[in-house]
């Protein structure tokens, strides 16, 4: 996997805005941000109305995908390009998304909406419209994706990489520090995980560190190249960007996303937890 | 399922917010005494690492639910970059200004 397959710079989006067959898509949990200003041409997905189940803690199934996409014009062939908010988080949720039920091209945009703002780079109002399509979705890739059940069964046996800060990790703090601390689930972390916070992977402005820095960055942390790895983080978000850097820039072949994350594990009755910082 | 998504900023606590209860970081992005809107606000741990960040609200508002400890609030805009620090030695309300030049 190369990094010009899955990632795109600002500069590049900035001049080809217009180009043939690429979509700009805004993911973000609240698209008030996208209202105020968006990439011209960009259109919008609501991370939680468009992309989670309204009543099952889950995503939208396959067919929901693809009334989705049908709906918002997006093609099979299409380029797509995701970026947002949050240090792309959700636009990372979303790419997994699109990966999930296969979509050939699709890349996010490097830095994101930060990225692009503190550039200073052009931002409309415009209603967007693109004219419908009849997107087919593929069967769910579970090879991406981990449930509770093999997260509890490979202890010990594959990486685990939360991406939580060190409070979340050690059980200081339940959720993250721009949030409201109170929690039903028990803090702390799953046995033998190693806590590399996704922030770590990314620069300041936002942009990806460097394929090397990376590489060196979770080998330091006691990464075991030759072993499976399971991201998480509280609800999947977090992880989902760490998980974009571990199979998608760093080429790793067996990596799966544990959306169902601290909320659901944290939450289980009987499994174990580890408490305190991580170690190395 | 709420996100880890960083809310949008506001002047005032939230109703269900306990100061007496909560480390809470809270304040303006300021340049040349003008608030700053739309600033990403980062909160940094007393090792420099990256905790959490938020946007400034169009009045430069920003707020930080924190841990016991020293953190560094730092503010990057398009018009320029500033931070500062505080210790927070328990729970409160602690206010802070973030000049960006």
């Amino acid at each position: 996997m190369s990094r010009e397959n899955v990632l795109v710079s600002a500069e590049w989006a900035e001049q080809n805005l217009d180009a043939e067959g690429v979509v700009f898509v805004e993911v973000d949990e609240d698209t008030a941000a996208y209202d105020t200003g968006h990439i011209p041409g960009a259109i919008k997905i609501d991370w939680k109305q468009d992309l989670q189940d309204p009543v099952r803690r889950d995503f939208v199934d396959r067919e929901g995908f693809e009334k989705l996409l049908s709906a918002k014009g997006i093609s099979n062939d299409n380029t797509v390009i995701l970026y947002g908010g949050n240090n792309n988080w959700f636009a990372a949720y979303a790419y997994w998304y699109f990966k999930l039920y296969g979509h050939a091209d699709v890349k996010l945009l490097d830095g994101g909406r930060k990225k692009w703002e503190l550039d200073g780079r052009p931002l409309d109002k415009d209603d967007v419209q693109r004219t419908g399509t009849s997107y087919s979705a593929a069967e769910p890739d579970t090879s991406l994706r981990a449930f509770r059940r093999e997260v509890e069964d490979s202890i010990g046996k594959k990486n685990y990489v939360d991406v939580r800060s060190p409070d979340e990790f050690s059980g200081k703090l339940a959720a993250p520090a721009h949030l409201p601390q109170e929690q039903a689930q028990r803090p702390g972390h799953i046995p033998g995980a190693l806590n590399v916070p996704w922030s770590k992977a990314a620069n300041e402005d936002g942009t990806f560190k460097k394929d090397e820095e990376l590489r060196e960055l979770y080998k330091a942390e006691g990464l075991d190249e030759s072993k499976a790895t399971i991201a998480y983080c509280r609800i999947g978000e977090r992880s989902s960007h760490t998980w974009f850097v571990l199979r998608e820039l760093l080429g790793y072949s067996d990596v799966k996303n544990y959306d169902g994350s601290w909320t659901e594990y944290g939450s289980l009755v009987g499994v174990p937890i580890e408490l305190g910082a991580g170690k190395k | 399922m709420s996100s880890c998504g960083a809310p949008a900023q506001t002047a005032t606590l939230p109703a269900n917010i306990d100061p007496g209860k909560e480390v809470v970081l809270s304040g303006r992005v300021l340049s040349s005494g003008a608030p700053v809107g739309g600033a990403f606000v980062r909160l940094l741990d007393s090792d420099g690492e990256f905790t959490a960040e938020v946007v400034s609200s169009e009045g430069g508002d920003f707020r930080f639910f924190a841990a016991p400890g020293s953190w560094t609030v730092r503010a990057l805009h398009r018009s320029g970059n500033g931070e500062v620090s505080v210790s927070a030695d328990g729970p409160g309300l602690h206010t802070l200004e973030v000049a960006v030049s």
